[in-house]
This record gives C-alpha cells, structure tokens and sequence, in this order.
C-alpha cells in the first residue's frame, strides 16, 4: 500500500515537472524549424537567429534591459542588504511591522497597481521638483529596485537569522567599531546571500514588462516591451528564436551561480 | 582599589524576565574568579554586561576605576571568549587572532610578532594558515583563547570555556587555564554550570540563582560552609534537617543552639559509618556502589534516611544495623 | 557617534526608500483618482482650485468610483479577475500539493536537485513561459498539428484565447510560488509523525488526512495568497492567452491608461483592486509573521 501512494506521488511529481519543461522545450525545438509558418518541421535551420541578430530594435532594447538590470540589482543589493540587516539585527523598533509590511508588499502585489502608482509618482517629482523629466532607463530602473529590494531583503534576513550573533559581538569584543564589525564579518558571512539576491534582483528586472511600460518613456524601450507587442500580434520564428537564447543564458547564469554556491558552501 | 571589576546593583530585565537582580560583585586583580549556576540563572547576562554586549536597566560596572556601565564593547580593557568560540569561518587562524590587534591600529612586523606570540601561548605556532574549519574542537578553543590573549586584556572573560570539549580534553584545558594565568597574570572570569569545573579552577565562586548572587566564597567554603540552601544542594549531595531549640528532632540528636527554623546540613562523606550501636543507630536500607565509595541510605530509629558516602568498596549489607558520626565541624548551620 | 543615532542612520535608508517608493507612490493613486480626466500635461486635474495660484478650493470628486459601480463593466471585471484567480489558485494547490509532497518524501539527496528543477522555470523570463503556451496551444500550434497529423481532428481546436488558456498560464506561470511554501512545510514534519499514526492504525490516506494535510495548512495558506494576490491583478496571461471577451481587471486598468490615457480613471481602478486585495494580503502578512516567529 505504501508502495502505491508513492508510486502516485511519483507520477504527480513527473507530470507536474513535465508540464514546467514540455513548452520550453518546444519553444527552443521551434527555433530551428526553417518553416516560417512554425507549424511543421521543414528542417533544421539558424536562420532566424541570424534575423534576430539583424534587428536592431531588438539589440537596443536587449541592451536597454542589460543597463537596466544591472543597475537596478546594484542598487536593491545595497537598499536590501540594509532592510535585512535591520530586520535581523535591530530587534524591536518603532514602527517595524508597518515598515516590513510596506517592503514585503511589492512581493504579492499585482504589478499594475505598482506600475501606475510609481508612475505617479514619477511625473509628481517632475511637477515638484523637475526631477527625472520625461522619464527613461533611470525611472525603470528605480521602479525595478524597488520591488526587487523585497527579495534581496528577504534572503538578506533569512541568511542572518540563520547566522550566529557570536561572531559579530566577538569582533566588537576585540575592538572592532560598529562599521567595521558589518564589513568585516557581517559583509563577508552574508554575501552568499547578497549574491542569491542581486542574480534574482537582475533576473526579475530583465523580466518585468508591465511596471517597465508604465514608468518607461518613449525613448526608453525595454526587452519585454519589444516582445510583448511583437507577440500581441502573434507567433515569430524570431521570438522563439530569442526565447531560446533568454532561456539558455538564464540556465548558464543560475549554473555558475549554483557552483559558485557550492563552492562557497565546501569553503564553509 | 583592589576591586579590578566593580559591579554596583546592576538589574537587567528582557521583557517580563529579570535575569540579573541588583548584583553586587567586586572581582579583584589577578583573580580567578567562577560565575556558578544552572542555566538560566543569570550568569551568561551578567558577563555579557561586563564585555558591554548588554546594557545594565540600573546600577553601575566599574573596570578598574573607570565607569564603564554605557561604553561599548569596543572601547573596554576585557576580551570574552565565547561558548561556541566565535571564530570567523572566513578568516585563517592568523587573520582571527590579528583581527583585534588590527583594530588598534597594529600592522606589520609588529603585528605578526604579536599574532605569534599569541598563538605560542597556546601553542598553536603551526597552524596559522588554517581556516577554523580545519580544525579541531580542541584547536578551536585555543584559537579563540589567543585571540583573547593578543589583546593583553586586563580582563579575560571566558563563557563556559570548557562545555564544547570532551570529557578528557577538558580536564587537559583545565589544568593549562590556570597555568596560564598564573603565568600571564590576567584577570579570568569564568561562567560555568558545572560546579567541580568551578572548585577545581577558581580563586573565588559566585554561586547564582534566579539572577542573584547567593554566596561569594573560596570553593572551600562555598562547599563546607554555604550561606544558604540553595547554594548547599547545588554542590552535590547533602543531608539538611530542621533544627528545632538545640536538637535535630528528626534524628534525635543534640546540637549547637541556633535560631529558630535553622537548617542543618552535613556533606553525606563527613559521616563515618560503624558497625554496633551508637549516639545515632539506624539500619542500612539501600546500597549503592560507585567504584571509588559506596553510598549507603541509613534508616535511624527516628525515622529519618540518612544518606552516606563511604571509600571504598561495599562494607555494610541491606538490614544491618550500623551507627553514624561527625566532627563537629562537619555541621552546617543554615538560615531558614 | 552614540549608538541610538547610529541605528536611527540605519534605519533612515529603508524608511526613506519605502516612504518614496510605497506610500507615497499610493497616496498618490489616491489622490488622482479623485481627479478628473483632462487634456493637459499631466493628464488630470489639479487637486485644488486656484484662482491666480493661491488655493480657492478642492476639485477632487467621486465620479471615478460613481462610474465603477454605475458601469457594468467594470464590476463584472473584478469579479470575474476574483472568479479567474480563484479557480487558478485551485487548480495550483491541486498540482502543486502532489508535486511538494512528491519532494519532501523524496530521498534528501535528491530533495535539492528536485526543488532546482521546480524553481528553475521562474527563473526564465515569463514572457517567454507565456509565449511557448501560445506556440503550443495555437490553431497551427503544437496540439493542433499533432492531433491533425493523427487525423483526430480535422478543424483545429481553439484552445489559445480560451478561458481555460488563462487558467493554465497562471497555473504554469504561478506553480512555484505554490510549491515552495507547501514543500517548507510538508518538509519539517517529522517522519516519525506518520509512523506513529501508522502504529496507531492509521491507514496511509487516513495518516495523510488527518496528520500531515491539518499540519501542512499554513502552507497551503501562504501557497494559495502566492497565486491568488497576484493572479487578481494579471495583465499579461489575459492579455495573451485569453479571449477578447476575458475580463480581468488588469486588462481594464491597462486599456484605461495606455488606451483612452484616462489616469484618473486608471487610479480609481487601482484604488478599487487594492481594496479587493486588502483582506487577502493582511491574511498573508500575519501567516508570514507567525512564520517569521516560529523560526
């Protein structure tokens, strides 16, 4: 009987894994098919990468989303290291829940209520202040950080939490400074967990299509945004040829990430 | 000024928790000093307070004449060595011990002559390049100790030092913890829980309970003469009686006059136990050997079971009539 | 510098960004929505009436939240954006709980490289997680071309543009986010557990029932917030994969500002969806909380 629920468990779990690759899959097989009509295999063909490596509109956007992305993780590192430090170190403070609510809250919230809100915003300090007129790469990359400063924060606090406190109040013992206590030990205990934070930080910014086209301005078009419209109209052998490069490079990323990971871990 | 550290009514309190309740303790120069109780008592805050990892809710820590109640940890004379070391797993073995020189502004030749020394103190010369992981638990400690020791603190602070080892290295690290600071000269304060760790190392006890000091005394005496109950149960096995106008009513036996509601205490191995009758006659109920003595549980005609520690091997067998003794000093006198 | 203020520095990073980046950016969606659309740079009213610049009254009105509730439209959205999420985050649990079980009883050597190959697909880009559905579900897409090749079908099936496309999308786009807390879960329960009911007597489905399911309900909680929160407010998988007739309230917020450039309107819209939301994520705040205290 035993035997029968794992066998079910199994089968779940096969199925389910299944259904996560069985399109990637497919996406990646159709990028070879030489047909344009991308209903029936015709034969292999890199055409389309080549047409994909012609299209400027693309590149520029590709490169727009790099710049992005790149920013904006550097940037929700440092605002997300701080959130998760005060979450695990601080202890009790005013108004802690309020402000760890508001941090977490981009974590669930829809994308189009932080898209339009940022937006507002935005154009508000251009009124005010004649801050950031017209919008571009720098308010995506602001709207960006800060919702992927939730999650550095949260991998930040989970890794401290899980952190001996000995270690720190040692080094302060031995005459080491608040500051230097932090990047001494702290920084250097923790950046495993900083490095988790600024690959997905930098994975979600190259990802995000809607807060981008809210807070975006005309100048300024991002890798999703030259997708998604591409894609409103239907189906492109050159979609799926970029989808595949996205796919592959993303996997490549994660696997030095998970071996730098390991190596880290062997060190410890 | 002999007192080195002076602890004057320091209360500390987390929450709805007082762990430490207006503690008065002067720990003097050169002394070795045991904060003793079980876990929870208070010791572990008490010795934070004094490395400045905690701040005291009142009362005032003095170090060596200096107020030192609201400074950090960083600008204080002492160095703690924790219960899990603390060492930092990215540093080798030389990084950690020139962690808090660096600190002071220490580099160079000077510097590693001082890591050096520092690491000969405990004899771990070889193994600066090594990282904590690579080594022992026993290595680790001295590790840890000689990151302590480079600072040439006035106070070394040490918290359960020996509770990660094994049996046999800790008697080892016990013995070399007292030649070092008889060599060296410094301060030691030691939490334990563990009161022969206690007696074996300290000039003095704290003993603690419910975050107060109960007794401050030689280990000689907080053993022989505790203050109170509490105290007398926590180093091992004793007999206590009340103590009612000069008589022991339970035992029926005369004793010294003392006020009213005293207890009586007598360690079970300052009893002598005879074969035949005698002032205090009773039948031997229980036996237990322990190898080195043999613990006998000895009913008296009063009624009472009386426990004694004997050397040696079992001498008395169950339902043998036998009689008890103590010098007098063996006596206790406890308040109610 | 003391310690007090030292903390307080600290402290002032994380406050200024979510004060700049969260209250203040949803003050501000209040506000506007209580504006009224107009033809000018930015494109809606000024709060306050003036006369010469100095204030002479408050323009703000209701009309945005009157049209909400007058216009069939848009209540029919948010409750079909609820209807739509809901049935999501069903379908979710009905995958994802097997899947996290599947995991957490699997040999724990083999535990990490399975929870990789679940996380995994998050990490590639959404939008491309979306477009491969569309490849495969279209009318010349993978299923119609097999099953035309088969000779099963001779009109292709419209399964792309469907409600039940939309379904699937979130289903697939969300499923990690279902997995990952019920594994949390189901993962620190104690074997033994289930032993015990076992030596009690328990069949296996009764041991399931009744000790690990009772004990995996916070999971499930979290797992279902995870989908459920955000599902409501999707744009994207309705956008691509439904049918012009899928109303979800995204769609809405999106055509009202992109489309008719009525910002107004589209905060008032917003207002609304936070409103819907607002028991859902208090709900998901306390089980993180208690989470948080567990640890």
């Amino acid at each position: 009987m035993n035997r029968h629920r794992i066998s079910f468990t199994t089968a779940a779990l096969g199925a389910g894994l299944a259904f996560l690759y069985a399109p990637l899959l497919v996406v990646m097989v159709n990028s070879f098919n030489a047909s344009r009509l991308v209903t029936v295999w015709t034969g292999f063909s890199p055409r389309w990468y080549g047409e994909l490596f012609a299209d400027r509109q693309i590149l520029d956007a590709a490169l727009n989303s790099l710049i992005v992305a790149v920013c904006s993780a550097s940037l929700a590192v440092v605002v997300g290291t701080t959130a998760g430090y005060v979450f695990a170190r601080f202890g009790y403070f005013r108004g802690r829940a309020a402000l760890s609510g508001a941090l977490a809250a981009p974590l669930v919230l829809p994308d189009v209520i932080a898209g339009l809100s940022l937006l507002l915003m935005f154009v508000a300090l251009e009124q005010t202040f004649t801050w950031l007129p017209g919008r571009g790469l720098l308010t995506i990359v602001l709207a960006h950080a800060s919702f992927t400063t939730a999650y550095v924060a949260i991998i930040v606090q989970a890794r401290l939490a899980g952190m001996d406190r000995e270690a720190e109040e040692s080094a302060a013992d031995l005459g080491a400074k608040p500051f230097a206590v932090f990047r001494a030990i702290t920084l250097p205990m923790i950046r495993p967990a900083v490095a988790a934070g600024w690959l997905l930080a930098f994975v979600l910014s190259l990802d995000d299509l809607v807060i981008a086209s809210f807070v975006s301005g005309p100048q300024s078009t991002t890798l999703p945004m030259v997708v998604f419209s591409s894609v409103r109209l239907g189906v492109s052998p050159k979609i799926n040829a970029l989808a595949t490069i996205l796919i592959v490079v993303t996997l490549a990323l994660l696997s030095v990430a998970a071996w730098m990971g390991r190596a880290t871990l062997k060190q410890k | 000024m002999s007192a080195l550290v002076r602890i004057e009514a320091v209360s500390k309190r987390f929450g709805a928790v007082t762990a430490v309740d207006d503690v008065s303790l002067d720990v003097r120069e050169n002394e070795f000093l045991a904060l003793l109780g079980a876990s929870g008592c208070g010791k572990t805050t008490l010795l934070r307070m004094i490395a400045g990892l905690e701040t005291p809710d009142s009362g005032k820590i003095l170090i060596g004449d200096e107020d030192m109640t609201a400074a950090p940890p960083y600008a204080r004379p002492v160095n703690m060595m924790f219960q899990s070391y603390a060492l930092f797993p990215h540093m080798s073995v030389e990084e950690n011990v020139a962690f808090g020189l660096k600190q002071d502004g220490l580099r160079g030749a000077e510097l590693s002559a001082r890591v050096r020394e520092a690491l000969a103190a405990v004899e771990m010369e070889g193994l600066g390049p090594r990282k904590p992981h690579q080594l022992s638990g026993g290595q680790r400690q001295r590790v840890a100790l000689a990151r302590c020791l480079a600072k040439r603190p006035r106070v070394l602070l040490l918290d359960e030092p020996l509770a990660a080892l094994d049996k046999h290295l800790r008697e080892r690290t016990q013995l070399e913890l007292t030649a070092l600071r008889a060599r060296l000269g410094i301060t030691f304060i030691v939490v334990t829980h563990d009161q022969s760790e206690a007696m074996a190392m300290a000039d003095r006890v704290a003993v603690m309970e419910a975050g107060r000091i109960l007794q401050v005394a030689g280990p000689r005496e907080v053993y022989e003469r505790p203050a109170n109950q509490a105290v007398a149960r926590f180093f091992g096995d004793i007999n206590l009686w009340r103590m009612e106008g000069g008589r022991i009513p339970e035992l029926g036996v005369a004793v010294p006059m003392a006020p009213a509601g005293s207890m009586a205490a007598v360690r079970p191995e300052r009893i002598s136990i005879a074969r035949g009758n005698g002032a205090l006659s009773g039948v031997v109920r229980d036996v237990v050997y322990l190898g080195t003595a043999t613990t006998y549980f000895v009913q008296v005609s009063a009624g009472e079971t009386v426990r004694v520690l004997a050397p040696g091997g079992v001498m008395f067998q169950r339902g043998e009539g036998v009689s008890l003794s103590w010098p007098p000093e063996a006596l206790a006198v406890l308040p109610p | 510098m003391s310690a007090k203020l030292r903390r307080r520095a600290v402290l002032a990073l994380p406050w200024l960004w979510t004060v700049l980046f969260f209250f203040l950016p949803l003050a501000l969606v209040v506000k506007i929505s209580l504006a009224t659309s107009q033809l000018s740079v930015p494109p809606y009213s000024d709060f306050f009436a003036r006369t010469n610049g100095a204030v002479t009254g408050i323009r703000a009105n209701l009309d945005n939240y009157g049209l909400l509730f007058s216009d069939a439209l848009y209540v029919k959205a948010y409750l079909s954006s609820v209807k739509i999420a809901a049935i999501s985050t069903v379908l979710a649990l009905l995958l994802g709980y097997p899947m996290a079980y599947g995991i957490a009883h699997a040999a724990p050597t083999r535990r990490p490289l399975l929870l990789v190959l679940v996380t995994l697909p998050f990490w590639t880009s959404f939008l491309v997680r979306i477009y491969a559905w569309m490849g495969i579900l279209r009318p010349g897409g993978t299923i119609n071309t097999a099953l035309q090749a088969l000779g099963l079908i001779d009109e292709p099936l419209r399964l792309l543009n469907t409600p039940g496309a939309v379904y699937l999308g979130i289903v697939y786009a969300y499923l990690p986010f279902m997995v990952l807390p019920l594994y949390a879960r189901l993962e620190k329960q104690d074997p033994a557990l289930l032993e015990a009911a076992a030596d009690l007597g328990a069949r296996p489905w009764q041991a399931f029932l009744r000790v690990t399911l009772p004990l995996s309900l916070p999971g499930v909680l979290a797992g279902c917030l995870l989908v459920f929160i955000p599902a409501v407010g999707e744009f994207v998988i309705p956008e691509l994969m439904g049918g012009p007739d899928t109303l979800m309230i995204g769609r809405v917020l999106w055509n009202e500002f992109f489309t008719n450039h009525d910002w107004p309107l589209s905060a008032a819209v917003t207002v609304l969806l936070l409103i819907v939301l607002v028991v859902p994520v208090a709900l998901f705040q306390t089980v993180q909380a208690r989470a948080e205290k567990r640890l």
